[in-house]
């Protein structure tokens, strides 16, 4: 038996599938998977994130450490609340984690980080922190709840004291505000509005509910995989890994080139790679004839090169299967993929599939 | 509890079998087995005429969550596909034996159905492998 949420027992009581994910006990789908998705794109879902990792840094030098820490310029965080998401490098530009960093006061950050990288991220986040005397500071006890869809906001606003409720109308996209011991983000991993909700893990079950009978619908991890990847968001582990720079997967918007003297980790091997040429980019996959892609099947891009899915499903939204899949630099509009030893068309497209319940590409 | 019909035969690989009153078979996954893929997005059938050996792989079935094969439960030639699944795969899962079939088949021999699991069989060994 893995970790438990404090949502643990909501979900059995609620019908979940359980699966392992990472060491924890997360609820893959519900019931059905595709109508939670659809929850999300129409009206309102809410997933337990309690897994992911949250880690306050606390110190005078916290901005120092973050120039040096993360790829993406912290800069850009000027407002109290604002996030901004990164990827965290080695030295040879590979991606350890991606995360978001929210900037509460001058000598305060928030990041969240991925579960299955806990480990090593804490660790690397220690060592690098060590000549800023900036502290890190897991926050394992504080449960994560992510609400989103169109009619999210209204729906957690309405569970909120009239103070609170105020503050949180108020966010703008991407950020967030500290309402007691409740952390409240407009962020999400969905492609559409919402919230993400970190607070005490003793408090969740109230907010959950609180939600249920609201109608929010419960939604699995399944939903948010198929999410993801019509929002055209990279999953780590599967889009990009360590041996994969932000430029080889679709992320170069997140590195901050400018000013050229911050000399973040990773920085040399990156401005090399953009120099001589990026070999490979990461690029959206419609599949035209009928099928599922898949992670790893193989692309063929005639008279190119070859390539490989790194996220592949069915997308409940295009009622067609869409990938992201990392392709030789020359590749244009068109693509083969493997499937069962045939070889299917795909047409090549910039991601996102779907945002705002929209379709953003032709099917 | 999943539901599985008295009257069919089953497999360890959860396909089930119903023997018409022709002599053909017709054969589809089971309720245990859609429920445990989840949301069917695509199907695989095969084609018209084509012969298998007991446990060839032929067809696949495709959830949003991974593709799974579908496989030959005797040796048989392939009569007849269901087309509506290219359109609507969901009927797998609204409807796993009915709607939801898969391909009719022409066994090579009627003991070979026979000899399969009968309903209370396969009920049990769906219980012994969930333990």
């Amino acid at each position: 038996m893995g970790q438990q949420t404090p949502l643990h027992d909501e979900h059995l009581r609620q019908g979940a599938k359980m699966v392992d994910f990472a060491g924890w006990d997360m609820p893959i789908h519900y019931g059905s998977q595709v109508e939670e998705h659809h929850a999300v794109r129409r009206d309102a879902g809410m997933f337990d994130v309690s897994h992911m990792t949250v880690v306050d840094l606390e110190g005078a030098r916290c901005r120092d450490f973050l120039r040096l820490l993360v790829a993406n310029n912290v800069d850009k965080l000027r407002d109290a609340g604002k996030a901004l998401y990164s990827c965290m490098l080695n030295e040879r530009g590979g991606v350890i984690d991606d995360l978001i960093v929210y900037f509460l006061q001058d000598d305060s950050f928030r990041l969240v980080v991925n579960s299955a990288t806990r480990d090593k991220d804490l660790a690397w986040i220690g060592r690098q922190a060590q000549p800023f005397a900036v502290r890190v500071t897991e926050r394992p006890e504080l449960a994560m709840v992510a609400v989103q869809g169109p009619q999210a906001r209204e729906r957690v606003l309405g569970l909120l004291d009239p103070d609170d409720r105020e503050r949180a109308a108020l966010l703008p996209p991407f950020f967030a505000a500290a309402l007691d011991d409740w952390f409240i983000a407009r962020t999400g991993y969905t492609g559409e509005d919402g919230f993400e909700i970190m607070l005490p893990g003793d408090a969740a079950v109230t907010l959950w509910r609180g939600l249920e009978a609201a109608g929010v619908a419960p939604c699995g991890l399944g939903a948010r995989d198929t999410l993801r990847l019509e929002a055209g968001m990279a999953l780590y582990g599967a889009d990009m890994d360590e041996d994969v720079t932000p430029l080889e997967a679709g992320l170069d918007w997140t590195v901050g080139w400018e000013p050229q003297d911050r000399d973040f980790i990773g920085r040399a091997a990156l401005e090399r790679q953009r120099a001589e040429g990026v070999p490979r980019k990461l690029v959206g996959l419609v599949l035209e004839d009928r099928g599922v892609l898949r992670n790893h099947q193989k692309v063929v891009v005639e008279g190119v090169g070859e390539g490989e899915i790194t996220s592949g499903s069915f997308s409940p939204t295009l009622g067609r299967s869409i990938a992201l899949a990392r392709v030789p630099a020359a590749t244009g509009e068109r693509c083969q993929v493997e499937i069962r030893g045939r070889l299917l068309e795909a047409r090549v497209v910039k991601p996102p599939f779907v945002r705002r319940g929209e379709a953003l590409v032709d099917v | 509890m999943s539901d599985a019909p008295s009257d069919l035969r089953y497999t360890k690989s959860h396909e089930w079998l119903r023997t018409d009153e022709d002599g053909t078979v017709t054969v589809g996954i089971t309720d245990h087995a859609q429920e445990q893929l989840g949301d069917m997005v695509y199907v695989e059938v095969p084609e018209v005429d084509q012969e298998f050996e007991a446990g060839d792989a032929c067809a696949v079935v495709e959830s949003v969550k991974a593709a799974s094969d579908v496989y030959a439960p005797v040796a048989c030639t392939v009569v007849e596909v269901n087309e509506e699944l290219a359109d609507a795969p969901e009927l797998v899962n609204q409807d796993p034996f009915g709607a939801g079939w898969i391909m009719r088949i022409r066994p090579a021999s009627a003991a070979d159905v026979e000899a399969l699991m009968d309903a209370d069989a396969y009920l049990a060994y769906v219980e012994s492998e969930q333990h």
